[in-house]
């Protein structure tokens, strides 16, 4: 089964400045995709979570990686998926990963603190988990993947 | 929207006006102005986020950070707000224990008069 096709796809330079452009483009592509009204704040909350612990992530660690955002609605879901490069978080225990994760191989240098204990750098992440119902959190190769989805009405796709 | 900030006193109450949206990139400019406001001697702060637009987890460690300021100096940092969008990631962050929450300026300074 092939993954459908992204609604929008950014890549953004790590800057704070860039965070807030995210999320008007997430909450934009949400509301045309359908999601309703009150669920408006919430996506833009949680994707400025998850853009804002990617740049801190890479303007650690990578500062001329771009962090990556997928906007997708179709099948009745809006799906927002943001892509790191910089992580050193183990995948969540309970949680399955994304398909980016499957096969992905451990940092033997990652920090050993799993993600539902949430070390207090990453207050960012327990937003996300405690805001977005649906929410899965995977390693990739090369980092995080924060992937978190609403109900559309998928009106446009 | 920008951050805006303004800050006066009020009854020996510092208050804190911010307007516009607390995030990773104007977060800093907030966090500095509660540095010096702590630096030059107020340790009893309010701060009104009625005029708040958005406010993320950076926002959050920022006024944590503050309120850390004003305890070492035996202060006080309470917050006045009262958009439900808001206050919700005080709640899911267990931080309304953490402040005091109130629904007007006047409000928040009576309260802490109060507790003097």
């Amino acid at each position: 089964m092939s993954t459908p096709m992204a609604t929008v796809e950014m890549s953004f330079t790590p800057l704070p400045a860039h965070v807030r452009t995210t999320r008007l483009v997430a909450t934009a592509v949400a509301r045309r995709s359908g999601v309703a009204e009150t669920l408006l704040d919430e996506v833009r909350l949680a994707v400025g979570e998850a853009c804002s612990r990617a740049v801190e992530a890479h303007r650690e660690r990578c500062p001329d990686q771009p962090v990556r955002v997928a906007l997708t609605g179709s099948d009745g879901r809006f799906e927002v998926v943001v892509t790191d490069a910089a992580s050193t978080l183990r995948d969540t225990g309970g949680q399955p990963p994304g398909p980016s994760g499957a096969g992905a191989q451990p940092d033997p240098g990652a920090s050993e603190g799993p993600l539902p204990g949430f070390l207090p750098s990453e207050l960012g992440l327990a937003v996300i988990a405690g805001l977005v119902d649906d929410v899965r959190i995977a390693r990739t190769e090369s980092g995080l993947s924060i992937r978190m989805s609403w109900p559309s009405g998928d009106a446009a796709g | 929207m920008d951050l805006k900030l303004d800050h006066y006193t009020k009854d020996g109450i510092e208050v804190v006006d911010v307007e516009g949206e607390i995030d990773v990139y104007t977060a800093p400019r907030l966090r500095e102005l509660l540095i010096e406001l702590v630096k030059v001697g107020h340790y009893q702060l309010v701060v009104n986020m009625e005029k708040v637009e958005f406010l993320d987890s950076t926002g959050l460690g920022v006024l944590v950070g503050g309120l850390k300021r004003v305890r070492a100096h035996d202060g006080s940092l309470d917050l006045v707000c009262t958009q439900e969008r808001i206050l919700k990631i005080f709640r899911i962050t267990g931080l309304t224990k953490v402040f005091g929450i109130h629904d007007t300026v006047d409000a928040a300074i009576t309260a802490r008069k109060a507790q003097k």
